[in-house]
């Protein structure tokens, strides 16, 4: 067990200990403000703050918002608290065993490093994966340079105004029923009674007409996942002008590509010339026709955009043929964080119309349990021919 | 009451709580705050509040969430039907307009449902919001608004101020992700599976003439099914129930009988692929090494 961390003489107290462990936790990746810091000063009044099996637990209760949190809670205790990187290294007790502290130090840069992308750290510290990155990037930009295509040539401008309309349709389709309040409406399913005794009062409590109302639709959100790498790039075609009119038809909807790494391309599919969205298209879209890491992706959607962007009231649709050039283990995972955000899932795969076909692509088989809808996809005609099948979702 | 007393007065009631469990109530009980509790479907999260509302001697108000739960099972709902004969009465007896309106718009004809129930009691109840992640993000916004500022606002009665502080204890499955701002508002546990001593406890308080080896090898025989891969693990009250049957047929060991060891599998199992990945063979495998 390490021991308890030893403060400097000019620290300030408790309240400035408080601030900083907070600071400490917030760089780490938990979400906790000023709020926290007081509430975390105030439980300690209320156990032995001395105790510092009582403390961790009481911090644990008013720092930590998830499970991971928690998970993660006691290593991050112990590097603030316990003597974990930050005394300085002639204070240490020559009692101690000094290979403990450069090990418990160690975790807890390494783990600042994940926590915090692009905030500086020490430079030994986040060496090797940087090293690594490099590698994996220039490899990247010599098969751009090759794989380059313009969408251009891909994409005809008819093409778009035709799935927009397909486009529009589909968004019709898909319509949430699951309001929680109802309104009133002609025809309802349930007699409004509010309405009914304020009326009736003026007939003597007689109710001569009876208001009714409903759970009214609500639109459903979409957000498209397009694969673009080079196993897609026949189908691009359809998907790309597919897209394009669905933004056009729809304001709220939003998209993005993968390939070896996901782009938002909501921002430059709403320009208002579908031939110049098309040109920045081809500009953020670098890496066109080239690998895909469809778990990479989803996971990097899943983690960081998902967060803002997908909520219960969204239905994600991607567009793959689930053949990714790294581990299937990934997308199934990526799906089942995404699925937790409430959303509706649906995977349209331009290979499922061929004959005999089964999900057999060890990625397809690891995301088929998370699918509302897996469905075949290759040309305009097929998305269009969709909108039956959302409307049962 | 300091935590270990309040841990001493939970065990009393039958619920073994663990040290991080039994803090994270102290606080929330001293600060005021909600508690959410996350964890796996039958680790005891709902029990809590059972055991909490019996310690603090005070009633116990639940809210069960479901998708579209709506403002008239949460908060409030008029009583329509005492209204509409209401009117009729006051008809007959020729009072007019203004004053039935009064009068059937008052507390009288209120229903209360469990959030304005809870707010309104003379003594804090323990208000359960069991399963928060079932009921949509709407709700949950709404929620927030009654948990900060414990009041609720009747159109035709004005805003209804609590009359006492609940204690609010929030369970949660992890079948969607909840709102940070829900989260921040609350103090948070996660309630995981009880580790083996624990566990024991929980078996030997419910279950109280039960023969310490068989205990010993139910306990332990649960433990490692819930390390096979299992599409539902077992929890804590499907692990009594399972402890009730065997007692209930008699059985001192588990070894001693492959098939009626079999056939109680169903008190733990509840899926057809479960019940399939555990065959025989697995089973006595599993009570072998708990044995």
């Amino acid at each position: 067990m390490s021991r308890v961390t030893r403060f400097a003489a000019r620290d300030p107290g408790p309240a400035a200990r408080m601030g900083g462990f907070i600071a400490h936790l917030r760089d780490n990746g938990l979400r906790l403000g000023v709020g926290e810091a007081e509430l975390a000063l105030t439980a300690l009044t209320h156990v032995a703050p001395c105790a510092p099996t009582e403390v961790r637990h009481a911090l644990r209760t008013v720092c930590c918002g998830s499970a991971e949190d928690t998970a993660r809670f006691d290593d991050l205790f112990d590097a603030f608290w316990m003597n974990g990187g930050r005394v300085a290294p002639k204070t240490t007790p020559v009692t101690a065993p000094a290979s403990d502290h450069v090990h418990s130090s160690r975790k807890a840069q390494g783990q600042e490093a994940e926590g915090t992308a692009g905030a500086p750290t020490t430079p030994d510290a986040g060496d090797d994966p940087a090293d690594a990155d490099g590698d994996g990037r220039l490899l990247a930009t010599l098969n751009d340079a090759r794989m380059k295509k313009d969408l251009r040539d891909l994409v005809q401008h008819e093409d778009i105004a035709e799935a927009q309309q397909v486009a529009e349709r589909l968004g019709a389709a898909l319509r949430d029923s699951r309001s929680r309040r109802r309104r009133q409406a002609r025809k309802g399913d349930q007699i409004h009674f509010r309405k009914l005794i304020r009326q009736s009062l003026s007939t003597g409590g007689e109710p001569i007409r009876l208001p009714r109302k409903h759970r009214p639709d609500r639109p459903l959100k979409i957000v498209t996942l397009c694969d673009v790498s080079g196993s897609m790039t026949t189908y691009a075609q359809v998907f790309l002008a597919f897209i394009a009119g669905m933004m056009r038809a729809d304001e709220t909807t939003d998209a993005y590509l993968f390939h070896t790494r996901l782009v938002r391309i909501a921002d430059a599919l709403r320009d208002r010339d579908a031939m110049r969205t098309l040109a920045r298209l081809s500009l953020l879209a670098d890496g066109f026709g080239g690998g895909s890491r469809i778990g990479a992706s989803l996971m990097q959607f899943a983690r960081g955009y998902a967060r803002r962007f997908v909520d219960g009231r969204t239905v994600v649709l991607i567009l793959s043929d689930g053949y990714d050039t790294e581990s299937a283990d990934q997308i199934g995972g990526a799906l089942a964080a995404l699925k937790k955000r409430g959303c509706k899932i649906i995977w349209l795969n331009p290979l499922k119309g061929w004959d005999g076909y089964e999900p057999v692509a060890q990625g397809m088989a690891a995301a088929m349990p998370h699918l509302d809808l897996f469905s075949p996809a290759n040309t305009l005609a097929d998305l269009a021919a969709l909108d039956r099948e959302l409307v049962r979702l | 009451m300091d935590w270990t007393t309040l841990q001493t007065a939970m065990a009393e009631q039958g619920y073994v709580a663990g040290d991080d469990l039994a803090m994270a109530v102290h606080l929330s009980l001293t600060l005021g705050r909600p508690l959410l509790l996350e964890g796996a479907a039958g680790v005891g999260k709902t029990d809590i509040a059972r055991v909490l509302a019996a310690v603090q001697d005070t009633q116990l108000i639940r809210l069960q969430c479901y998708e579209g739960l709506d403002a008239q099972q949460a908060i409030y709902e008029w009583n329509y039907q005492r209204q509409l004969l209401s009117i009729r009465a006051a008809a007959e007896d020729g009072e007019t307009g203004r004053s039935v309106e009064e009068r059937i718009f008052s507390e009288e004809f209120l229903l209360e449902r469990p959030l304005l129930k809870a707010i309104r009691q003379p003594e804090p109840p323990v208000l359960l919001i069991d399963e928060i992640d079932r009921a949509d993000e709407e709700f949950e916004a709404y929620l927030l608004e009654v948990l900060s500022e414990f009041q609720i606002t009747v159109p035709e009665l004005g805003t209804l101020v609590a009359t006492s502080r609940p204690i609010v204890i929030l369970t949660a499955n992890g079948t969607r992700d909840l709102s940070d701002a829900l989260r921040r508002r609350c103090l948070y546990a996660h309630v995981s599976y009880p580790d083996r001593q624990t566990e024991l406890a929980i078996l030997k308080s419910r279950c109280a003439g039960i023969e310490a080896k068989l205990a010993g090898q139910i306990v332990g025989f649960v433990q490692s099914l819930r390390k096979e891969d299992l599409e539902k693990q077992p929890g804590i009250a499907e692990m009594l129930d399972f402890a009730s049957a065997l007692m209930g047929l008699g059985i001192a060991d588990l070894t001693r009988d492959p098939v009626v060891l079999q056939a109680t599998l169903a008190t733990l199992l509840k899926t057809q692929t479960d019940r399939d990945n555990i065959t025989t063979e697995v089973a006595q495998r599993l009570a072998g090494k708990a044995a």
